[in-house]
């Protein structure tokens, strides 16, 4: 199951989940994660040794993709 | 802390090379951070510190030596010269000040996040200082809720960042997931957007940071030293 998680004030939200073998969550997932980039965050998907990766599309075969709002120099 | 599945390791090497933040569009006329830049920088704030405190200097020496009478106010210029490099530094340390609202109903929730970010060992240095290790390209990170430290190679060098997320409703584990995420991302482009807040020796902001940071301090030169 994967799942597109959004860092907020709770810790964090599943926004949606996933299998690779059911179009209507994938569709569904697709749409929430489109909503949320138009919110204004950024979606990065981990890829080990400490490599991290900024994405515009939902990787649907990723297990894991969460959702970042931009940072400031403070 | 660790909950479910890693989904990344810390205590490795951030590349990131390649991409680009898009925070750096906030910052376009600021050049890309650079190796080399870094190491200009460090020598540029130490010219710097050292204009500001050699004159006070020079003055509490030609004071007492014209006039032994004006000791004590050679004393307070020297004061003045060995102050002002040590409130750089403070300032370089307030960028990794803990945010004491550990109270927040979502930090639970947050912390596992992270901790599913990071390695166990980075997760019990966390749970200790409040900062997660990362090493990169130009150096090891020490990662905070609203700044990072860089060592850079060597262990002896201490870049200090205010860096952050502008939302103080998130969970203070939550602040430390998103700059972390966006140093992997992006190395270069995360040090290009954070604002230097210090450059020095590692010797000279370690007095100034509380126990905990010290710990990480340490850990993150010793990392360093070993490349």
């Amino acid at each position: 199951m994967s799942r597109l998680v959004r860092m907020d004030q709770t810790g964090h939200t599943t926004v949606a989940e996933w299998t690779t073998d059911d179009p209507r969550a994938i569709d569904a997932a697709v749409a929430a994660f489109r909503a949320e980039l138009d919110q204004g965050y950024y979606a990065v998907v981990s890829r080990g040794e400490g490599r991290a990766e900024q994405v515009r599309e939902l990787p649907v075969d990723a297990g894991l993709v969460i959702l970042r709002r931009p940072i400031a120099g403070g | 802390m660790a909950r479910g599945r890693e989904v990344g390791t810390s205590a490795t090497r951030v590349d990131g090379e390649g991409a680009r933040l898009p925070e750096l569009a906030g910052v376009y006329w600021r050049p890309r951070t650079t190796d080399r830049s870094l190491t200009r920088t460090d020598r540029l704030w130490t010219l710097s510190t050292v204009a500001h405190a050699l004159p006070f200097v020079a003055a509490a020496a030609v004071l007492a030596w014209l006039k032994p009478v004006l000791a004590p106010i050679s004393l307070v210029l020297l004061v003045h010269a060995w102050a002002i490099p040590e409130l750089y530094a403070a300032r370089g340390a307030g960028v990794v000040r803990r945010d004491d609202r550990r109270d927040h109903p979502g930090e639970p929730v947050a912390l596992g996040l992270l901790g599913d970010l990071v390695d166990h060992s980075t997760r019990e240095l966390h749970a200790r200082t409040r900062l997660v290790l990362e090493r990169g390209r130009l150096g090891t990170w020490l990662i905070g809720e609203a700044g990072a430290l860089l060592v850079r190679p060597g262990g002896h060098r201490v870049h200090c960042y205010c860096v952050k997320v502008p939302d103080r409703e998130l969970p203070p584990s939550d602040r430390t997931a998103h700059l972390l995420l966006a140093l992997r991302t992006d190395e270069r482009g995360f040090a290009t957007v954070a604002n230097l807040a210090f450059s020095g020796a590692v010797w000279r902001l370690r007095r100034r940071l509380p126990a905990p940071a010290r710990e990480a301090l340490d850990s993150a030169a010793a990392a360093s030293r070993r490349g």
